[in-house]
């Protein structure tokens, strides 16, 4: 039997992909899953494939994780591709998480901070055992939440405020005047990146990257030793500015997850001793991810408090540049893509260096005798 | 299929929209003002994946047009499952007439080969670029790179090519062979085999090399000095072969190792699909001649 040729022709992607097609749903037996259902019970995908596909739109990203079969990073490649095909029409005014509607807001910090501490909706302090429950046939009766007797403080302080008195922390104040934000999406990459520019990297970038690289941190690779200074969850308003009105309106609500993560900074010799913060910003419910763009965030910014840079987690060409699991998932397996070029290239030199090898060995035993 | 250019199409002409395709026209311009200077451009997410074709795709649509005649192919032929994908993308998006013949083609996009038949004044080749950057197996930092450009400091290059004598009696580099543009930038001929490297230099065809991933552009416009690295004593040569193609009997193309059966049989074939076969349409033959790969060949669309 004739070994075939990796020449594939256009008749043998048609049918692939068909096959994938047929894969995709599975036993024809079971309901087709419709978008409605990954948009409201696999909430927690959509949110991630959002964030990592820097496009809000719950609809198309549950399209995409069902077209993906539920293959994440594949689903946040299928919204990027989509993303970037759409026009700009212009930028919105900064969104005030300070003004969001909060679900769920803990601080770390102190035991009781302003506003309260918000457990909300939280995989936290539940014990993970399988609900069998769950894999039963219908619809399990669930008891609806109890809802509290006072409403929330509104607007909900931030962290911030407990240490504006003191100074204690580092203060954030949007710079007058500054220049528009770094867009990734529309300018390459460039270093010395600028916080903008990093802080956009990593909320586009992989969430197991991230972790991992916060998680080094802690270890000890790159320490920064963080503190949760606070997470919120919820709603704000986006604003827009119509050159028409030329005064703002709310277009819409986004689901953010916040994360101020607070570091000691043990002064110069013309700073105080304070705290400085690594900031986290993601589009849903993405809390793991908030927490590690935070705490990489507050490693990249070494050069600010004067810290040595050792580790990974400090180096922003090698953090920035490999975080965006589009970019990494595509150059990876472009590796299954034909090389046989190269590889015949290669062959020829690997075949004169081992006849030279031979040859040399030969000719040594040849001496010896 | 209906063109996809109908009124009722969801992209716009290419695929890209026109303020891309004139940013990377601009870096195109700039390239090509520049030659082998790597131009950073604000590469977009394209529907396949990075490392698939992104930089070289996004060169065609921005100069592709209605009239062109667009060829692709991969390890130089027309025939490889991606190149087949890309052709079909521009056959959809763009409306272009496709073709396998060299002659034909207006504009060429290529992975890993330059076509055996040399390139004409109306022509444009377009190379698909993994890694742009020359130096990067070298210096892994993108921000001390850029300075040994700018400070045109390719001694670590030199060196690694001494080194590569040292360890193996010659320059053992067989890919991606680095190259001096008109005495002043290094580049990277993207991880075309060394034995293409000649067609590089002086050619009537305008070069464009697009990276996609990385989000750089360069270019070689006609006529372009490009020189291979290599040492007085260890003159720059390319890969030759014992066997002649076995379809077509040519003696001086690239040949791939087409393995036949687990008993160690093999045939060497051109790698360029379509030199081959206008070679056999001409009379010529090789010593395996009507063998069934001879037949396998599904035409493009």
């Amino acid at each position: 039997m004739a070994y075939v040729s990796v020449k594939g022709g256009e008749k043998a992607i048609t049918n692939a992909h068909r096959w994938l097609e047929e894969d995709r749903r599975g036993d024809r037996a079971v309901p087709e899953l419709t978008v409605e259902q990954v948009r409201e019970q696999m909430s927690l995908a959509v949110d991630r494939v959002m964030a990592e596909g820097s496009c809000y739109d719950r609809g198309l990203a549950a399209l995409a994780i069902k077209q993906a079969r539920g293959d994440l990073p594949e689903a946040v490649f299928l919204l990027r591709a989509y993303r970037t095909t759409l026009p700009r029409l212009g930028a919105s005014l900064p969104i005030e998480t300070e003004d969001m509607a909060v679900r769920r807001r803990v601080s770390a910090a102190f035991k009781d901070i302003p506003g309260g501490q918000v457990l909300g909706p939280t995989f936290d302090y539940t014990h993970r055992l399988l609900d069998f429950a769950l894999a039963a046939d219908g619809e399990t009766p669930i008891a609806p939440a109890p809802e509290a007797e006072q409403p929330q403080e509104y607007p909900m302080p931030t962290i911030a405020s407990v240490f504006r008195h003191e100074d204690l922390l580092e203060h954030e104040e949007p710079t007058e005047g500054a220049d528009e934000p770094f867009d990734l999406t529309r300018e390459p990459m460039s270093f010395p990146a600028g916080r903008d520019q990093r802080l956009q990297a990593l909320a586009r970038g992989d969430e197991g990257f991230l972790l991992s690289l916060a998680y080094s941190s802690q270890r000890g690779w790159g320490a920064t030793h963080p503190l949760c200074g606070e997470i919120r969850l919820g709603e704000v308003a986006v604003e827009f500015v119509p050159e028409e009105l030329g005064f703002p309106i709310e277009i819409g609500e986004i689901t953010v997850t916040e994360c101020t993560m607070l570091s000691g900074f043990s002064g110069s010799a013309s700073r105080a001793p304070q705290y400085t913060r690594g900031y986290g910003l993601t589009f849903g419910h993405c809390e793991r991810k908030a927490m590690s763009v935070a705490i990489v965030d507050r490693a990249l910014r070494h050069r600010e408090v004067g810290e040595q840079a050792e580790a990974p987690v400090q180096d922003e060409e090698f953090v920035l540049y490999h975080s965006d699991n589009v970019e990494a998932s595509g150059f990876v397996q472009h590796l299954k893509l034909p090389h046989y070029v190269d590889f015949q290239a290669d062959l020829q030199l690997i075949r004169r260096l081992r006849q030279e090898h031979f040859d040399r060995q030969a000719a040594l035993k040849e001496a010896a005798e | 299929m209906s063109p996809s250019n109908a009124p009722e199409r969801y992209y716009n002409y290419a695929y890209l929209d026109e303020q891309t395709k004139r940013m990377i026209r601009r870096s195109i311009l700039k390239a090509l003002a520049i030659p082998g200077y790597q131009v950073p451009f604000g590469s977009r997410e394209m529907p396949v994946p990075y490392g698939w074709g992104t930089g070289g795709i996004q060169l065609t649509a921005a100069i592709v047009g209605p009239d062109d005649v667009y060829k692709c192919i991969d390890q130089g032929a027309d025939d490889t499952t991606n190149a087949v994908s890309i052709r079909r993308f521009f056959a959809k998006v763009a409306d272009v007439k496709t073709t396998e013949d060299t002659g034909e083609a207006t504009i060429i996009q290529t992975r890993h080969r330059v076509p055996e038949k040399p390139l004409t004044s109306n022509q444009v080749l377009i190379y698909q670029v993994p890694q742009p950057e020359p130096l990067r197996g070298l210096e892994p930092r993108e921000t001390e790179t850029r300075a040994m450009h700018a400070y045109e400091e390719y001694g670590l290059q030199y060196v690694s090519l001494y080194e590569s004598v040292s360890r193996y009696g010659r320059i053992a580099n067989t890919a991606s062979y680095p190259v001096m543009v008109e005495e002043r930038y290094l580049m990277s001929p993207s991880p075309i085999p060394k034995f293409d490297n000649p067609k590089l230099n002086d050619s009537d065809a305008i070069m464009l090399f697009g990276a996609g991933r990385e989000k750089r552009i360069y270019a070689l416009p006609p006529h372009t000095s490009v020189r291979s690295l290599d040492f007085e004593d260890y003159p720059f040569e390319v890969q030759t072969w014992e066997q002649s193609c076995a379809l077509c009997g040519s003696e001086n193309s690239y040949l791939d190792e087409v393995i036949l059966d687990d008993a160690g049989q093999k045939m060497f074939v051109c790698s360029d699909s379509h030199h081959c076969a206008e070679r056999r349409q001409a009379g010529h033959a090789g010593p395996m001649a009507g063998h069934a790969l001879d037949q396998t060949k599904e035409p493009a669309q």
